[in-house]
């Protein structure tokens, strides 16, 4: 007891402060839930949690301003009052809106007909060249086939000005199920508010090597796995 | 003392909020002049049309105008708008069932209805909830609601350091050097 109760104090340190564990635990612990009613009466449930993505892609925005960003997860007030706050130019693109448009929902309508992809890029993406300093893609892009998944993520290396970062999500569990899509809230540069919005059918799944694969063009890829098992991808253009 | 007492318990006839309407005979008893403010109201209206309304030139639903708009009070439509807006110092909304196609450049502009167009508001601009709004914004405050779609981009404008009033700045004892507020951008939920 007095043995355990003396090893406890050796690892709060000197001066009380907490144990490295501890102190992890309490990063853990920055993910609360909560639920609400949205206006439409359904329940969405929030979480919020620390993202290591969104931390390495603000590091590298960082002390600079004036940067034109593109969110491609539709207009959220937390995202826009947080980039422009750092004094960047946002973009917003509801991305999953104009493929529900441009493929039905669910992608009902095959995603590897070339005048539709030829559509959805002109709905979705149609930016100059070298437009943009960074981009926040989200999840989006699991819900693409391979196809338009291609022609998706060239587009973005045409836009995108190079030694720019792209933040991406990709679910790494490796199940073909309908995974749930969200809505992300930047908090904090390391801090998102996660928000369920429902689900889809991912129409394809990754790994580290597909995804290696996927962006091969760019000039590299890096990976973080959260506890949610999402992997987290930072893309160096 | 008690006669007193109640005399200032008794409530004050009701007085119309109309001024150029002809006032109503002196009534006997302040309870029936109650009711008869009550039955005027007209049919009720919603919330946001009352308050985007009130005050404003309001063009309604069935109507639809094609060219530019200059305005020098706040203007509600709920109909449909082809060309140019210019409400520079006055508030410019479009009602849940207005359809513009626009730029707009006002002080304040609040979507309730669908937008196409660049806007540029110096206060701040609201996309109300269900709203559509397609088109670049320049403002110095936006404010988004859950449920309303944008496409576009959004520039935010620093609002220019107000200069302050010279007695002020005398009672000062060391003026600091103005820098620009940070960029205001309101939260809601």
């Amino acid at each position: 007891m007095l043995l355990a109760e003396r090893l406890r104090s050796i690892l709060r340190g000197p001066r009380g402060a907490p144990a490295a564990d501890e102190a992890a635990s309490k990063i853990v612990d920055r993910s609360p839930r909560a639920r609400f009613v949205s206006r439409q009466g359904t329940t969405i449930e929030t979480v919020t949690r620390s993202s290591r993505g969104l931390e390495e892609f603000f590091n590298h925005i960082r002390g600079q301003s004036g940067l034109t960003v593109l969110d491609v997860g539709g207009a959220t007030q937390q995202n826009v009052s947080f980039i422009t706050n750092l004094g960047h130019r946002l973009y917003s693109e509801d991305f999953l809106g104009i493929l529900n448009e441009s493929f039905g929902p669910d992608s009902a309508v095959d995603q590897s007909n070339p005048g539709r992809i030829e559509y959805f890029l002109r709905q979705a993406l149609d930016y100059p060249e070298a437009h943009f300093d960074g981009v926040l893609i989200w999840d989006v892009l699991e819900y693409l086939a391979p196809a338009l998944l291609t022609a998706v993520v060239e587009r973005f290396h045409k836009i995108v000005r190079p030694n720019s970062y792209m933040l991406a999500f990709f679910h790494s569990d490796q199940k073909t199920e309908a995974v749930p899509y969200y809505t992300f809230r930047i908090q904090q540069m390391n801090l998102l508010e996660v928000a369920q919005q429902g689900s889809r059918h991912p129409t394809q799944l990754f790994n580290n090597r597909s995804l290696e694969k996927l962006f091969g063009p760019f000039e590299s890829v890096k990976f973080f796995l959260t506890r949610e098992r999402l992997r987290e991808v930072i893309i160096k253009v | 003392m008690w006669n007193k007492r109640r005399e200032e318990e008794v409530p004050k006839p009701y007085t119309p909020p109309n001024p150029g309407a002809t006032p109503a005979p002196a009534a006997p008893n302040p309870v029936e002049a109650k009711k008869e403010a009550t039955s005027v109201s007209s049919t009720p209206m919603g919330r946001i049309d009352v308050e985007a309304r009130s005050g404003s030139a309001t063009i309604g639903k069935a109507v639809k105008i094609v060219g530019q708009i200059y305005s020098k009070e706040d203007l509600f439509v709920d109909g449909d708008l082809e060309g140019t807006v210019e409400a520079l110092e006055h508030k410019f909304t479009i009602g849940p069932n207005g359809t513009v196609q626009a730029s707009v450049r006002a002080r304040e502009v609040v979507a309730q209805g669908t937008l196409q167009g660049n806007v540029e508001a110096t206060d701040k601009i609201e996309i109300r909830k269900d709203a559509k709004l397609v088109g670049d914004i320049k403002t110095a405050r936006i404010i988004i609601e859950d449920g309303a779609y944008f496409k576009g981009s959004i520039d935010i404008v620093k609002a220019e350091p107000v200069k302050a009033a010279p007695k002020a700045q005398a009672s000062a004892p060391a003026p600091a050097p103005s820098s620009p507020a940070p960029a205001p951008v309101e939260a809601k939920r």
